[in-house]
This record gives C-alpha cells, sequence and structure tokens, in this order.
C-alpha cells in the first residue's frame, strides 16, 4: 500500500474515532460557556450508549434507541444540574458522582436484564445505524487522488458522523448570532449581569446543561448503534475525559473544538496503526505504549502548547445573589 | 401629587436577625437628584435591591407615577422605569459595549436585527446625553469611568427615568466624578429622577437636591440640600457630634527609618506595576501616598511588606537592608519593627473564621507570651486581646465572638490594635478606614497622629484623598507605577487630581 492510501485509510479512522469526541466536547461546551462545569460527559455518554444498545435490542428499532439514549442523558444532565444550579453543591463532586452511578448500574442493568456479562445484545442490522454512500462513490474510487478522498473520506460515513461534524458550525451560529447564545455566554461570565439585565440565571442555566444532555445522548448513541453493535461495559473508555481536554486545549471555541477533536483523535487512529508494525529506528513497539500514546500527548499538549486558556470567568462557581 | 416620581410606605425587611431597612417612607420628587445617605450597613444598599427587584420586602408599598406596583424581579423594575448603576459594574468583560447594553433587551431571537437597532439606538443616546463610547470595544479594555457610563447608557436603553446609582464615584479619580456628575445633570434637566447613594458628604452637598439619611435601618431625616450642612448630616448618620478632620500639630520629623530606593515590582504577567519608586519616610512623619486604586499602589506596600518579591531595587529598614527581591521573609521584617496594617483586612489581615482573640496575635503567634512551651498560651492570650479591646474600643468587647461578626470598623480597630500595640518603628497601612464608617474613622484617624507623635515613620496609603490630605505630611501621587509628584498636604484638591489622572505628572517628568 503507498503512503497516500494509508493516509487515507488513516484520514477515515480519525474522522470515525473522532465523532463521540466531537459530541462530547460540544456537549461541554454549552454547559461551560454558561458557567456549570462537567466532569459528568463520560457517564453520561455511556449513560447514553447503554440505553440506546438496550433500547434498540428490545425494540429493535434505531430510532428508539437514539430517543432513549438522549432521554437518559438529558435526564442525568438535569440531576447535574439540579445539584449544581438549584442545590449550587460542587459541580466536580456531582459530575464525578454520576460518572460512578453510571459506570456500575449499566453492568447491573445489563446483567440484570441481558444475562450477557453486561453487554446488550448484539444489533441486527435494522437495529442500528448504516453507512451513507454518496451516489457514485464505488465509480469514482478509480479516479487518482480526489476518487479516494470522495468515495472513502467524505462519502461511507454514519448519518450521525455528519451530524456531527454539522453541529460545529450550527453550535457555533447558535452561541454567537443567537439571543440564546448571547445570554448563555453572558452567564458564564457574569452571572449578576444577567440577573440585574432581567433575566432567570437559574433557567437559563438549566437550558445549557438540556443542551449538554442531548449532544452526549448523540455521542452515547454513535458508539453502542454506529461503531460497534450493541453496548459493552465502559465502552467511552475516558472518551469523556479526552472531549474535556479537548475542550479546554480549544479555549471554548467551537471550531476550535473541532480541530481539537480531530488532533485527538488522529493520535488514537495513529496509535491503532502502528500496534505492531516496527518503526523505523526504534524497532518494535510495545502495544501499550501506543495505546498510551495519545494520552500522554494531551498531557503535554495542555501543559505547554496552548498558551493560557482562560475558562469562563463564573465556571464552577455557583450563582448567590449578593447580600 | 403629579410630581412624585417614586415613592416608599412603610417597607420593611429583615434578614433572618437582621432587621435590615426598619418602616422606612420615602418620596422623592420628580426630575430631581435625591441623595441617599448613611454609614455602611445603615440599609441603603438592601432599599434600593427591594426597589430594583433584587429583594422582596416583608411589607411595605412601593408607589411608581402614582401607582402602586409590586416589583418581583428585575424585570419588573425595568418595566416601571428603574435602571440601576451598581457598585460593582453588571458588565459582561469580554463582550463589547453593544452586546452589553443590548443583553436582556435584544427584541428577537436571532440577533442580527437587534444588533443594528441597538446601534442606532445607542448612537441616539450618546448624543442626546452627551455619552460618548465606541459600541464596538471590549469593556475589560476601558476605563472604569467609561464602564460606567456603558452602565448608564443600558439603563437609558431600557427607557429607565428613574436612575439608582449605588456609590457610584468610589472607583473613580476626582475628574471623572466631576464628569459624572456633568453626565447627571444633564439627564436631570431630561426630566429623569435620579436616586444617589453615597457615603461621601462632599458629594451630596455638591450634587443633590434633596438628601435622605439612613441610620441602622431607619430614614432618621430628609432635608433639603441647600437648608442642611455638611455637620449637620454626619451627625444625623453617626447619631452623635464628630469631628470630620482630626485635629493635628506640626510634626516633628527625624531620621530617616525606611527608604525605598528605586523599587519596580512586576505582577506574573511581566507588567511593571511599580516603576522605579524612591521615597524616604523618616521618625515622626505621615508620608500619603495617593492615586487613583490600581496605580501601583498595592504593589509598592506589598513589597515593602514583603509579601510580593520585587524586580528591582532596595529597602532600608532602620537603615539596614532588606531583601526585597530575593526571599520574602513577612516574619523577620515585623521583627525588625515593621508593622503592616493591610489594605484587604478580610483576605490578608485577618482570618475572619477565627475568634478575636486568635486574629490579635496573628503573625506574633510565636512569641513567647503566648506561649507555654510549644502550645498556645489562650489565658494569655484571652487576657491580652481584653486589654486590646478596651483600649481600641472594639465593639462587642469579646475576644471570644467569631471575628466575622465584627462590623468592618471594629474588624479594622483588630487589625490596628494587633500591629499599633507592638510599637513598631515604621507602620504601613493600607486603605486604613475603607468600609470603616464615620464614627470609626474618628478614631482610626486620631491613633495614626498619634503613633507619629511619637515618633514612629508612616507610610500611608489609600484611595480616599480627604483622608490623604488630612493626615499626611507629605503627599506623594502615584500614577501607573511611578511617583508622579510630590505636594505638601496644602495642595488643592484640583493639584492632586491632575497628578492622579496623570496629566500633570508627565510634564513635571519630562522637565
Amino acid at each position: 500500500m503507498d503512503f497516500f492510501h494509508v493516509l487515507v485509510v488513516l484520514l477515515e479512522s480519525t474522522i470515525r474515532v473522532s465523532v463521540p469526541l466531537v459530541f462530547a466536547a460540544l456537549a461541554g461546551l454549552f454547559t461551560e460557556r454558561a458557567g456549570v462545569f462537567d466532569i459528568g460527559l463520560e457517564g453520561k455518554m455511556l449513560g447514553a450508549a447503554f440505553a440506546a444498545g438496550a433500547a434498540a435490542a428490545v425494540t429493535q428499532s434505531v430510532w428508539i434507541g437514539l430517543i432513549a439514549a438522549i432521554l437518559i442523558s438529558v435526564l442525568l444532565s438535569l440531576v447535574h444540574g439540579y445539584a449544581s444550579i438549584t442545590q449550587r453543591g460542587n459541580q466536580i463532586v456531582s459530575g464525578v458522582a454520576i460518572n460512578f452511578i453510571v459506570a456500575g448500574s449499566t453492568v447491573i442493568l445489563g446483567e440484570a436484564w441481558f444475562r450477557q456479562g453486561g453487554r446488550t445484545p448484539a444489533l441486527a442490522e435494522g437495529a442500528r445505524f448504516q453507512i451513507v454512500n454518496f451516489p457514485g462513490a464505488d465509480a469514482a474510487r478509480e479516479v487518482p487522488i480526489l476518487g479516494p478522498i470522495y468515495a472513502d473520506l467524505l462519502s461511507g460515513h454514519f448519518l450521525l458522523t455528519y451530524l456531527a461534524f454539522a453541529m460545529v458550525p450550527i453550535s457555533w451560529w447558535i452561541l454567537y448570532r443567537m439571543r440564546f447564545g448571547l445570554r448563555l455566554r453572558a452567564v458564564g461570565e457574569n452571572p449578576g449581569a444577567v440577573d440585574t439585565a432581567g433575566i432567570s440565571v437559574i433557567w437559563l442555566r438549566y437550558r445549557a446543561v438540556i443542551c449538554c444532555g442531548i449532544l452526549c445522548g448523540f455521542a452515547g448513541a454513535y458508539l453502542s448503534l454506529a461503531m460497534t453493535a450493541g453496548f459493552v461495559k465502559g465502552m467511552t473508555a475516558g472518551k469523556g475525559y479526552i472531549a474535556l481536554a479537548a475542550l479546554i486545549f480549544a479555549k471554548w471555541r467551537p471550531k476550535n473544538v473541532m480541530l481539537a477533536c480531530l488532533l485527538f483523535g488522529f493520535l488514537d487512529a495513529l496509535a491503532i496503526r502502528l500496534q505492531g508494525t516496527p518503526l523505523p529506528l526504534v524497532g518494535q513497539v510495545p502495544v501499550q505504549l501506543m495505546q498510551a500514546l495519545p494520552y500522554i500527548l494531551t498531557v503535554i499538549l495542555l501543559a505547554g502548547f496552548i498558551g493560557k486558556a482562560i475558562p469562563p470567568k463564573a465556571g464552577g462557581v455557583p450563582y448567590v445573589k449578593e447580600r | 401629587m403629579d410630581n412624585i416620581a417614586i415613592e416608599l410606605r412603610g417597607i420593611d425587611k429583615s434578614f433572618g436577625p437582621v432587621h435590615a431597612n426598619k418602616n422606612i417612607n420615602l418620596k422623592v420628587r420628580k426630575g430631581t437628584i435625591h441623595g441617599i445617605i448613611g454609614e455602611n450597613g445603615a440599609g441603603k444598599s438592601t432599599l434600593m435591591s427591594i426597589l430594583y427587584g433584587f429583594y422582596q420586602a416583608d411589607s411595605g408599598e412601593i408607589i411608581v407615577d402614582g401607582r402602586p406596583i409590586t416589583i418581583r424581579d428585575p424585570n419588573a423594575a425595568i418595566s416601571a422605569g428603574i435602571g440601576m448603576v451598581h457598585q460593582h459594574f453588571m458588565l459582561v468583560e469580554n463582550f463589547t459595549v453593544l452586546e452589553n447594553v443590548m443583553l436582556g433587551a435584544e427584541d428577537s431571537q436571532i440577533l442580527n436585527k437587534g444588533i443594528a437597532k441597538a446601534r442606532q439606538e445607542l448612537k441616539r443616546l450618546e448624543k442626546e446625553y452627551a455619552l460618548e463610547v465606541n459600541p464596538d470595544a471590549l469593556i475589560e479594555e476601558l476605563p472604569v469611568g467609561l464602564q460606567q457610563r456603558v452602565e448608564i447608557l443600558k439603563a437609558l436603553y431600557r427607557k429607565a427615568d428613574i436612575l439608582i446609582l449605588d456609590e457610584p464615584t468610589g472607583v473613580l479619580t476626582p475628574a471623572e466624578a466631576d464628569h459624572l456628575f456633568r453626565i447627571l445633570g444633564q439627564l436631570k434637566a431630561q426630566g429623569k429622577t435620579i436616586i444617589l447613594i453615597t457615603h461621601k458628604l462632599r458629594e451630596i452637598m455638591a450634587i443633590t437636591d434633596e438628601v435622605s439619611v439612613m441610620r441602622r435601618g431607619e430614614m432618621v431625616a430628609t432635608r433639603t440640600t441647600g437648608e442642611t450642612s455638611v455637620e449637620e448630616l454626619a451627625e444625623l448618620m453617626v447619631g452623635r457630634r464628630v469631628l470630620l478632620r482630626v485635629q493635628k500639630g506640626e510634626g516633628t520629623p527625624g531620621d530617616v527609618k525606611l527608604s525605598v530606593q528605586g523599587l519596580t515590582v512586576k505582577d506574573s504577567r511581566g507588567v511593571t506595576m511599580v516603576d522605579d519608586v524612591t521615597f524616604d519616610v523618616r521618625a515622626g512623619e505621615i508620608v500619603g501616598i495617593a492615586g487613583v486604586a490600581g496605580n501601583g499602589q498595592s504593589e509598592l506596600l506589598e513589597a515593602i511588606a514583603g509579601i510580593r518579591k520585587a524586580t528591582t531595587g532596595t529597602v532600608l529598614l532602620n537603615g539596614e537592608s532588606v531583601d526585597v527581591t530575593g526571599h520574602r521573609d513577612p516574619a523577620a521584617l515585623r521583627a525588625r519593627g515593621l508593622a503592616h496594617v493591610p489594605e484587604d483586612r478580610h483576605h490578608v489581615g485577618l482570618v475572619l473564621k477565627f475568634e478575636e482573640s486568635e486574629n490579635a496575635i496573628l503573625g506574633y503567634h510565636n512569641d513567647p507570651r503566648y506561649l507555654n512551651g510549644v502550645f498556645l498560651n489562650i489565658d494569655a492570650i484571652r487576657k491580652d486581646a481584653e486589654e486590646k479591646i478596651a483600649k481600641y474600643d472594639i465593639r462587642p468587647p469579646n475576644a471570644r465572638l467569631k471575628t466575622a461578626n465584627f462590623s468592618g470598623g471594629n474588624q479594622q480597630k483588630i487589625v490596628l490594635a494587633r500591629e499599633m500595640e507592638r510599637g513598631p518603628d515604621v507602620l504601613i497601612i493600607g486603605q486604613p478606614t475603607r468600609g470603616v464608617d464615620v464614627g470609626a474613622i474618628e478614631f482610626i484617624h486620631k491613633r495614626i497622629i498619634e503613633m507619629r507623635d511619637q515618633g514612629k515613620a508612616v507610610l500611608l496609603v489609600s484611595v480616599e484623598l480627604d483622608e490623604i490630605r488630612a493626615l499626611s505630611d507629605r503627599i506623594l501621587v502615584m500614577f501607573a507605577g511611578r511617583v508622579v509628584g510630590e505636594r505638601s498636604p496644602d495642595a488643592t484638591e484640583g493639584e492632586l487630581g491632575l497628578l492622579m489622572a496623570g496629566v500633570e505628572g508627565r510634564k513635571e517628568a519630562a522637565e
């Protein structure tokens, strides 16, 4: 295989692994821009993946699976919202709690319902997302350079993949061109300004948290209904945290979020690709090291390469009227 | 009764055991500037927050334009034509002026149309009230005077007829404050009603038509400004006669006790906060540093006190050099006779959750007087604290009370007692009367002058120009990190004001 082909395959799998990251990081963008930190992206995604897998297995409908994913994820978001907005609790603690609850309960419920060691049953074709092929993709593959780009990079993904990348400009438009976005960004910087302008800080933050829930729902559904055929315990494998890192790396901006997710996705794809392949000069690299590579690079990138990432000023602080 | 813009009848509000507003009655006439004056904690801000819908009164009536209304939230206040300029600006710092003005009044779901309309309306308001400001500037890049203007524009954009300003001049230079007063005069001429909350008597006399005085949650008097005096208002505020300006004899400066030479301080971002500052403070003199907040006074004070590392420069304490650029050791400085009353008593000067007696020895807790071997000698500490409480008239006189439960003035006295009673050679004091009521100010000023008369060298930093002028033997003015001039306390306010704004100083430095 020549270099060009290797590159196309690598980029194709970059896109595939980036999708949940893009959804989750955009989800985090909505809440964190509104001043609610959310370390529970991981848990919401996992809960959504389980709900999607379970509902699709029972009903044999991919759409009911997707709806179940979104419902569960929004529900978990509302729990986080209730703890951190209404009860003014610690947002990190609440997020961590959600991660733990979901990690445990998905396995228990999965075992109780399906008796497959915490998995959901493998989904038949109709119960999961199918690949969307662009017209003439197969024919175009023979055209040099442009052909494989069209056939393998642009065509041949799941509906949710296209939705994920469409969500990037849509999120930008909502945040920067809509009244809701202006208010949402304001409440993350100075909730007092929003309150004195006659807008409810609490309702605004709840809406941001619900947006986060919906997007995490998509991320989870993608994992169990598109990328694989069913739920496997712990299948998010830290993607929620990577998404959080990408969000910081992107300095809370939609376009940068996409680029950061693609970068992390690329590292992941590279790690998979290089497993068992001897590298020039170093020779055979242990699989574990390759698997750790994206995380090692995450630490390095976050530690040194982004300059100062200034989070929303009111982030993590519950709003209390001054007395 | 047509000419009453707003009337409050029997407003009452409690927060738990604190009775913040007691049966308040107030009438504000249309098209006037009405001052509300009172000490910190008198209930002014609570009353205005009720008017703006931040809190609901437990009982009482609000009548706007002859109609009784309920103000359940700021929205209701806005639609009743009430606008508020808060003491701490309610602005989103990384938004533009335009975005801040339209926030909450955007008109439609999608911003584009609203932006065009807001831009037009802003231009009209700018012209009508002479309130120029670039609509596309980011708030964080504007000086505070302009930020405040944005707050006023926000209220006018929402068609406010009644404008409440809460302590508007605290962050302004004298020139900026004068400008604000001109703006307020203009607004009044256009028929707006203005309520001005302040604790500065001078402002009340300068600009209001009528003034109401609050004391301990009660509205104690309303006067026509032209028929009252500063002395009468001060007495009404405090409830007894007060000396507004303490008596002070000639100083007798002795040897140089504190010498600062070429001190430069950079902050963590590498921005120069204190720029090559040189001065001496002699025994038996008070050197005051005037300046608008944020011009390097805080950093200067902290560098001398050994809390902040200086970049270059030397400091001599009692003629011996202090390592200001290397290892910081405030405890060693204290042992060498330097006492420091920090600007921010809540974060630096006190631990609010400690009891009074613990704060009274904070920083001196290794003194053998307070120790029993490795243990604290609680009896000695309490006895010591009680002596200080008596001497400084700290109320309530309870050494075991949690410090957070003392009023601002009494907390400040706790810090002053701790630092002054050690008999230091050099005393450096930041903002001695910030958030302190008029009665306690008099006491604190007297103590500072006593320290001078005992032959101590006193370095005083304050953003209250009146305070600097009343206490200092020499005044240094800081602007943008530099000392831009030295004046005697007889210098006029206008002269000092120009220096503080950096206008005169540049010329002087150039010459």
